[in-house]
Formats: C-alpha cells, sequence, structure tokens
C-alpha cells in the first residue's frame, strides 16, 4: 500500500483551512453593492392571506424592495418541483398539489414564506419585514399524521382529499397472508419514528448575482450544485443552463437537508436579476427549524409471522408516513422505495408485504436526512425481532442467526425488489458481540444493580441500500431524474492532475480520499492530485452527494475516468516505445513494454500529449483529459451490527449510553479515520434520535421544539466514547468495491439504542418505548411498575 | 453611531457600529474575520466562541460596545505568523476532530480555554462536560475529546508538540 494511497490514514488537507478560519463557507462571501433579504414567514399553521399590506416595509428606512408570491407569479416564476413521482395502488399518480416559492392565497405551515424584503443592511432588511401587515383567516389546522387521515380532518390542499399523497404498497399480499394463516406465532409492534431535525450546523444560506450581460451565479449551501441548476433554471426561474453557474463552496454539514432546492434560491436569484444588485440571505438558526426539510415522522403497525423453531415465514407492514404541508424535492422516495424496500433487513424472510400512505399536514416538509427510510425500516425490523424472541422465548441472537441470509446466498433476491450483492452477517455479529464483551454482560448488570442502577443491552443487525444507484431502476421507480455521477480527470502536461467531481463534500472530506483514490491508481504523488468539486462552472455535471453514493458512484466515475486516461496513455506509449499498445503495460505511474525495461512515466506521456511534436497525431487527439459518466449497476448493501449498553438511573429516569460497538461492513475503506469519523457521527446522530430529538407541534401545527433551547441536540457529555469496527465484504458491482459509511452509524444505532432500554426494563414487562426515551418517559414507566413491584 | 476601540488579535482597531451590533457581527462584517461562526440565535451552540481578555465568551451573546478596551482573539490570530499551529489546532488535524470545519473554529477556542484553566488535568468527563457550550452535529465529539486530551499533554508541557 503506498503511503497516501487507498487505506492509508491521511490526515485530511482540507483541515488547514478550517482550523484556521480560511474556509469560505456562503454567508462569508461578500459581494460589491450587496444587497439583503429577509423572508417574512407565515406565524400561523394554516391561514387563508385575505391581504398583504407592504407600503410601510416599502417605505421603511434602506428598504430597495418588498415582493410577494403575487410579483413572483405575475412575472412567470414557477412552484418548486418534485423530482420523484409514486403511484398509489391503483396506478394513478400520486398527488402534487403545487408549491409555491412564496406563497399565493394560503399558508400552510409556521414557516411558509410569504414576502421578501430587501434592503441596504440585514437589520434594515428585519425591521421593515414586521411592517408588512398580513391580514390573515386562521383556518383549522392538522399536524399528527393520524390526526389528518380521520374523516373530517382539515384539508391542507384543497384539491387533495383526505391529506393523502399516495397510497402505495410493494409484496405479495396473498403469499404473506397465506403465510400468517399457517403461523405458530404472530408478534405485533405498534412503533413511531419521531420528526428529527437535521440542524446542519451551518444555516442555509444564498447568495445570488447578475452581472451586467444577464449572467447569473448563485452561491448556495447545498450538496449538489448542478441539482439545483437544473431544477432552479429548467423549472422555476427558466434560465438557461449557460447563463446560470451554480456554486456550493464550504459547506457546513447537510445530512441531506441541503440536498433540495428552497424558496430562498429562487428568490435572491429571481431579485438580483429584477434589481441587478447582489443579494443575500442567510437563515437564522429560528428560520432553519421552520424552513428546512425534516425527517422521518412514520407511525407504523407491523406484524411477523413465525413458525414453530423461530423461522420468519412473513412480515406484515402499515406505515402513515407524514409528508408535511408541501413536497420537499425527493420526498416521495423515503417512505417507499428508500424504506419499504429495506424490509428484508438481513433476513431470509420469505414474504412480504408493505402499504405506505404518505399524508400532508400543517408541518414544515419532510425529506431524506442521514439513512432516509432506511433507519426507519430497520428500526421496525429490529425493533420487531427483538420483540419476537421476548414472545417466543427464544434467544434474541439465536433468533437472528437462525434467519440471517447466509453468505453464500448471495447474490440474494429479497421479496421486495432489491438484490443483495454481497455480506456476511454473522461475522460482523460476531466482531461486535466481542467487542462489547456480550458474555460478560450479565455481571456488569448483576455489579449495576447492587449500585441501584438498571442495566441493559440491546443488538441490531441492519442493512441498508445506498450508493443510489441505476438510473434506469430508479426511472422505472418513478424518479424524474438519472443517478449517475461524473468525473473529470485532467492530467497536466507535467504529470500532476486535477479532479474535477459531481459529488460533493460538506464534510466528508473528498479532497483528501479523492486524491488517495488517484494517487493510488495512477501512482501520481498524493500532493499532485487537486480536487475540484461545488462549482457548476468547472465540473462538467453531477448529481451530487447523498445517500453514502459520493465514494461509490462518484468514485466509481473516477476510476473509470482514469481508465480512460490510462487507456490512452498506453497508445501514446506505445507510439514513443515503438512497441504495440497491447504490449504496454500500466502500473504505479509507469508505462512499460512488457517484459522489457523500455518505459515512460504518466508525465512524460503527458508532456506528450500536450507539446505533441513527437506523437500520433493522426490517430490520436492531443491532450490527456478525460470525462467519464458512471452509472451504478445496482445499489450498494452496506451492513453489520451495532450493540448497545445503557444504564438507567431508576430515580431520574435518566438513561447513559455507557458503551457503543458498531461493526460495519463498509464495503473497500478508503481511508480508515474517515470512515470511523463518519460512523461515529452517525451514532451519535442515532443516539440522539433514540434518547433526546423530537421535532414536537401541537395538535394546531405550532412547532413547540423550535430552537437549540427546546430541540436536544445531544452534545458532548450526552455521548459515550463509540467503538468503530470495519469488517468488509467487497461490493461485486462497482470497481472500488466500496459500499459506502456516511449512513450506517444513523440506521443501525436507534433500534440497538431502545433494545437496551427495553432489555433494561425487562423486569417491568415492558415491551416497547417509542423514541425519543426521554427521562421522563422512563422514569413515567418505573413508576407505573413500583406498585406492582413493591406488592410482589 | 458609536465608536469601539479594542485589540483584535494583537492589533489595533476602531470602529463605527449600530448600538445593536453583536461583537460577532463586528468580528465578521466590519473586520472581514469569517472564521468566527454564526451557528444559531440562542446562545447555545459556541459557534461563535473567541477569548475576551483570556476567557472564552459567545460572541453572539455580547454587543460589540462592550467590547471596549478588550483584546480578542479569534482563530485567525490563533497560529503563529510563520504558519505554525497551535497545539490544539494541531491535535483536531491529528485526531480527525472535524468534519465539515463549521463548528471547528468555535470549538477550538473553547477547548483552549479549557485546557488553560485546567492545568491539574482533565479527566475525559471533564472534557466531555466543559464542552456542554459547543454543538457539533458532524463527529460524535469522540475525536473532539481524544484532540483535547491529547493537546492538554502538549500545552502544560507533558509531551512535546510534533516537530514542525
Amino acid at each position: 500500500m503506498a503511503k497516501e494511497g487507498i487505506g492509508a490514514a491521511v490526515r485530511r488537507r482540507e483541515d488547514s483551512r478550517f482550523l484556521t478560519g480560511q474556509g469560505h463557507y456562503v454567508d462569508d462571501f461578500n459581494r460589491p453593492g450587496q444587497l439583503y433579504a429577509y423572508i417574512r414567514r407565515s406565524d400561523r399553521p394554516h391561514a387563508r392571506i385575505r391581504g398583504i399590506d407592504v407600503s410601510a416595509a416599502r417605505n421603511a428606512p434602506g428598504v430597495v424592495a418588498v415582493y410577494t408570491g403575487e410579483d413572483l407569479a405575475a412575472d412567470g416564476v414557477g412552484g418548486l418541483p418534485c423530482g420523484w413521482q409514486i403511484h398509489n395502488k391503483d396506478g394513478s399518480p400520486m398527488a402534487e398539489p403545487p408549491h409555491p416559492v412564496l406563497a399565493l392565497g394560503k399558508v400552510r405551515h409556521i414557516g411558509d414564506p410569504i414576502a421578501v424584503v430587501i434592503a441596504e443592511s440585514k437589520a434594515q432588511a428585519k425591521d421593515a419585514a414586521e411592517l408588512i401587515a398580513i391580514d390573515f383567516e386562521d383556518l383549522p389546522a392538522v399536524a399528527d399524521v393520524r390526526a389528518a387521515t380521520a374523516p373530517g380532518a382539515p384539508r391542507v390542499h384543497d384539491d387533495v382529499p383526505g391529506n393523502v399523497c399516495y397510497d402505495w404498497h410493494i409484496g405479495d399480499l396473498a403469499a404473506v397472508e397465506a403465510a400468517f394463516a399457517r403461523a405458530k406465532h404472530v408478534v405485533r409492534l405498534d412503533l413511531v419514528n419521531n420528526r428529527l431535525i437535521p440542524n446542519a450546523m451551518e444555516p442555509r444560506a444564498a447568495l445570488a448575482e447578475c452581472d451586467v450581460t444577464g449572467n447569473y451565479t448563485l452561491y448556495t449551501t447545498s450538496q449538489n450544485p448542478h441539482v439545483i441548476r437544473l431544477l432552479m433554471g429548467a423549472f422555476v426561474l427558466h434560465l438557461p443552463e449557460h447563463r446560470l453557474r451554480v456554486v456550493a463552496p464550504d459547506v457546513g454539514g447537510g445530512f441531506g437537508s441541503k440536498i433540495y432546492h428552497y424558496a430562498e434560491e429562487a428568490i435572491v436569484t429571481w431579485a438580483a436579476g429584477k434589481l441587478r444588485r447582489p443579494v443575500k440571505w442567510t437563515a437564522e438558526r429560528s428560520e432553519s427549524f421552520i424552513s428546512d426539510a425534516q425527517g422521518r415522522d412514520h407511525v407504523s403497525h407491523a406484524e411477523l409471522a413465525l413458525d414453530e423453531e423461530g423461522n420468519f415465514l412473513a412480515l406484515r407492514v402499515s406505515t402513515l408516513a407524514n409528508l408535511g404541508a408541501y413536497l420537499s424535492t425527493f420526498a416521495p422516495s423515503v417512505p417507499t422505495y428508500l424504506y419499504a424496500t429495506l424490509l428484508a433487513g438481513v433476513y431470509k424472510t420469505p414474504a412480504i408485504y408493505a402499504e405506505v400512505k404518505a399524508v400532508f399536514t400543517n408541518t414544515v416538509p419532510v425529506d431524506a436526512y442521514r439513512g432516509a427510510g432506511r433507519p426507519e425500516a430497520a428500526y421496525l425490523l429490529e425493533r420487531l425481532v427483538d420483540v419476537a424472541a421476548m414472545e417466543t422465548g427464544i434467544d434474541r441472537i439465536a433468533l437472528r442467526r437462525k434467519n440471517f441470509i447466509p453468505p453464500e446466498a448471495f447474490p440474494y433476491q429479497t421479496p421486495v425488489a432489491l438484490q443483495y450483492d454481497s455480506g456476511n452477517y454473522e461475522m460482523t455479529l460476531r466482531e461486535a458481540l466481542k467487542a462489547a464483551d456480550y458474555e460478560g454482560f450479565e455481571a456488569r448488570r448483576a455489579e449495576a444493580r447492587r449500585r441501584g442502577k438498571l442495566r441493559g443491552i440491546g443488538i441490531s443487525t441492519y442493512l441498508e441500500a445506498c450508493g443510489i444507484a441505476p438510473s434506469k431502476v430508479v426511472g422505472q421507480l418513478g424518479a424524474r431524474a438519472g443517478l449517475y455521477e461524473v468525473a473529470t480527470i485532467r492530467v497536466h502536461p507535467t504529470g500532476s492532475v486535477t479532479v474535477y467531481t459531481g459529488a460533493h463534500s460538506h464534510g466528508q472530506g473528498h479532497e483528501t480520499t479523492f486524491a488517495q483514490i488517484v494517487a493510488d491508481h495512477l501512482g501520481v504523488p498524493y500532493e499532485q492530485v487537486e480536487i475540484v468539486h461545488g462549482d457548476t462552472a468547472q465540473v462538467p455535471f453531477g448529481m451530487g452527494t447523498y445517500g453514502s453514493r459520493s465514494l461509490a458512484v462518484g468514485g466509481s466515475a473516477m476510476v473509470k475516468a482514469m481508465d480512460k486516461i490510462i487507456a490512452k496513455g498506453k497508445k501514446i506509449a506505445a507510439y514513443l516505445l515503438e512497441a504495440s499498445a497491447e504490449d504496454i503495460e500500466f502500473a504505479d505511474g509507469v508505462f512499460r513494454v512488457a517484459g522489457t525495461d523500455k518505459t515512460k512515466t504518466l508525465g512524460e506521456i503527458a508532456f506528450a500529449a500536450y507539446v505533441p511534436h513527437n506523437y500520433p497525431i493522426e490517430e490520436l487527439e492531443p491532450g490527456l483529459e478525460e470525462t467519464a459518466f458512471y452509472d451504478p449497476k445496482n445499489f450498494t448493501f452496506p451492513g453489520g451490527c451495532h450493540v448497545c449498553e445503557v444504564e438507567i438511573d431508576p430515580e431520574t429516569g435518566v438513561t447513559r449510553v455507557v458503551n457503543f460497538v458498531a461493526v460495519d461492513d463498509v464495503g473497500r475503506v478508503i481511508n480508515p479515520l474517515i470512515v470511523e469519523g463518519q460512523v461515529q457521527g452517525g451514532v451519535a446522530q442515532g443516539i440522539g434520535q433514540a434518547l433526546l430529538e423530537h421535532a414536537v407541534y401541537d395538535a394546531n401545527g405550532q412547532l413547540l421544539s423550535g430552537s437549540f433551547m427546546d430541540y436536544t441536540m445531544p452534545r458532548a457529555d450526552n455521548l459515550p466514547s463509540i467503538t468503530v469496527g470495519t469488517e468488509s465484504t467487497m461490493c461485486t458491482h462497482n470497481p472500488l468495491g466500496a459500499k459506502g459509511c456516511g449512513e450506517v452509524g444513523a440506521i443501525g444505532s436507534p433500534p440497538a439504542v431502545i433494545n437496551a432500554i427495553v432489555d433494561a426494563l425487562k423486569e417491568f414487562g415492558v415491551k416497547h418505548v417509542d423514541m425519543p426515551a426521554t427521562p421522563e418517559k422512563i422514569w413515567s414507566i418505573i413508576e407505573a411498575h413500583r406498585p406492582r413491584l413493591a406488592a410482589e | 453611531m458609536p465608536q469601539v476601540s479594542l485589540k483584535v488579535n494583537g492589533k489595533k482597531v476602531t470602529v463605527e457600529v449600530e448600538p445593536r451590533t453583536l461583537l460577532v457581527e463586528l468580528l465578521r462584517e466590519k473586520l472581514g474575520l469569517t472564521g468566527t461562526h454564526i451557528g444559531c440565535d440562542t446562545s447555545q451552540c459556541g459557534a461563535c466562541t473567541v477569548h475576551l481578555n483570556g476567557d472564552s465568551v459567545k460572541s453572539c451573546t455580547m454587543l460589540a460596545v462592550q467590547a471596549e478596551g478588550a483584546e480578542v482573539l479569534t482563530i485567525e490570530g490563533l497560529a503563529r505568523p510563520d504558519g505554525t499551529l497551535h497545539p490544539m489546532q494541531e491535535m483536531f488535524r491529528e485526531h480527525h476532530a472535524l468534519q465539515c470545519g463549521y463548528c471547528t473554529p468555535g470549538m477550538v477556542m473553547s477547548a483552549i480555554d479549557l485546557v488553560n484553566k485546567h492545568p491539574e488535568g482533565l479527566t475525559e468527563e471533564q472534557i466531555r462536560e466543559g464542552l456542554e457550550g459547543n454543538l457539533c452535529r458532524c463527529t460524535g465529539y469522540h475525536n473532539i475529546v481524544k484532540a483535547i486530551a491529547a493537546a492538554w499533554e502538549i500545552m502544560h508541557g507533558k509531551k512535546a508538540a510534533r516537530a514542525a
């Protein structure tokens, strides 16, 4: 292995700027003559707008313009598009109500944007926004997904009856019903997957300018600048691509929430064109809470049928998914193809049926958040398996092992559409149990008991699908775009390399890991490789970073482009070395005539390609630069085992995670340091979901957890040290063998935590605790059982 | 408009500000020191942490005029003029204690103050409690805790900084 090649724990090159305050995030950019936008948002969950009086705001000091939805509509500005169409059980398309950039006629959630004030200073814009007088007629609102589907519930969109966006299903219902009819055991569980707020530390921001020739530049906090250019250019503002440059510079975390095309991007770009001055908008955190797409929010009923020996016969799931007030960019895909297709998990359950009703409510839109659908599936399944163990009396590890898809069964076709290429679930289970000293647990439980504490251990053996995805397949499933990735490799005349990648780094460290791949593959010194991303003016195209796809899909595009470089290099070398191209080998940056000492370095080949004095100019173009589009052949399937150990103080109900072990199969590891960091961060978010985080709306749609004082973000003293291990099998269908590691932590951990809590509370006969398992919830459970315990 | 005079990263500055201007806005907007970040509006996240007369403070929680006559140190003023990183910066890099980098400046400034104030030693628990005022969404804090423990050793002379 080269010192800085694949597999090396290279320290990140991006750190030198981030550690010295030299990072360049969107809010750090300022353009001459810049104006500031402030958005007046709805403080009503559901209301008709009878009138908007902006005259006082227009006359306020420093104000340059005030615009409402009517102004944008009059100028032909379109609504925000949805990128995925789901079809109902009966084959009809989902309801797709309009999503105006600024509200038209009605507001549908707290935070719905109504008007924008643009002024010389941020403070002036904010002051003036207060002066906008809005005549609201309040309407009944609904926030809870169950309440929204009840008869007579208020309608979020007038033309969407029952608030149902779609009623979708997957799987073989007849086979499932037959299996349930002959089952020895049927296990049932109702569970809620709590709504979360992603809260990347950098609030969203957008800065747009339009030059004198009508060319636009938008700097935005995005995980996928080309997608924003495409959606905003083609559907919202009708600007052609060649006149619209979108830059996503350093971005301070995304976790999914910065995938989507948001109203503010369109507002500042449109206003910059109208005013011919740069316009900047930066969210305050309070705005992030009511305008960033939120995550999860499922209510499910699940049933598992087992035979006498504990073999899983069939799984039946019914889920209500809260989509919020409007369809965010990729929202429809999350509770369907990113969720129900994962319900086989790591088990050979022969029959599965799932139905999902996606529902509009008067809440902030919901879309993908770290894991997106897959955490919901893993949580449901891994909780259900534990309940099955409890109710059948079969040991929970033995029950899992009995039902694992064995290593020799790959490729494995599940009953819910996916075909897994590789995996070894026994291996990750075994290693995780060993690292967590599972065998020694009962002694620790007894020791804790002597201290008056309740100790529990829980595991999850989870699986996810990522590296989205074969374009043809996702097209059939409703995606309105292809999901390939793009890379350009430019070998400069003296042999150094610039890579232009369509993936985007917002914490993942691509500038380091991608350079490692190139150094390894082309045999170029690591220092001589530069990674460029996040700018539509530099990178040819790209679908961006989400769903743990950067390495598996973006990395594969790089390998494909490098292979083209090598193929061309071989032809040039053959010419220079007077050999046949078939006889040229390439390794470690050197082209060699096989079996001889006749060689040319990549640098020499590049020089000959750019200074083609001695060059096969008739057959071969000069230059050494290649672009590749890589379309994945399948999803990738990372998985593994997480073990969580908790200690509960029965006096306070406080749960402390005392040990956490994650052993994951992420395929090829490029940089172990970065993989560990990704897993640790994901686990922190998963523990956050299980114990702390909850976006709470009251029945009328008021967000009660709308700041960091109310929404409990995990802090350093809420979390344990996290032991991370990798036990990888290689992905069989991409050239790197990579599966992805960005989401495993957030997917595997929540069920491990709740399984540990239920284990700690087992003497109370507790079957399930909904997330987040707050001290109040745990304390109430313990208190409710105290009289019974006292009586015994 | 009121004037405020202070020393920032060793340099004297005098700036006119609106009375409502926060210290963080003075740093970012008037002085162009954009390394100090804003992550919230309730003084919860600590992304804006700087040193004021040697103590870490959240620069979103005080008015610029309150900094009259003060000495402010920001992330930009931490490395030596020759580019040598402060041991805390170096250990953050070494232990992969940052991902997106947004919380990092505030985290580093808080961590330095924490280590400075505990020459007697810092347990993992004390480090975790000491980071109560700083949110990170990327790392799960695991590597930040490791980096701070390692920097303590260097800052209190128990171990030499890596030869530059």
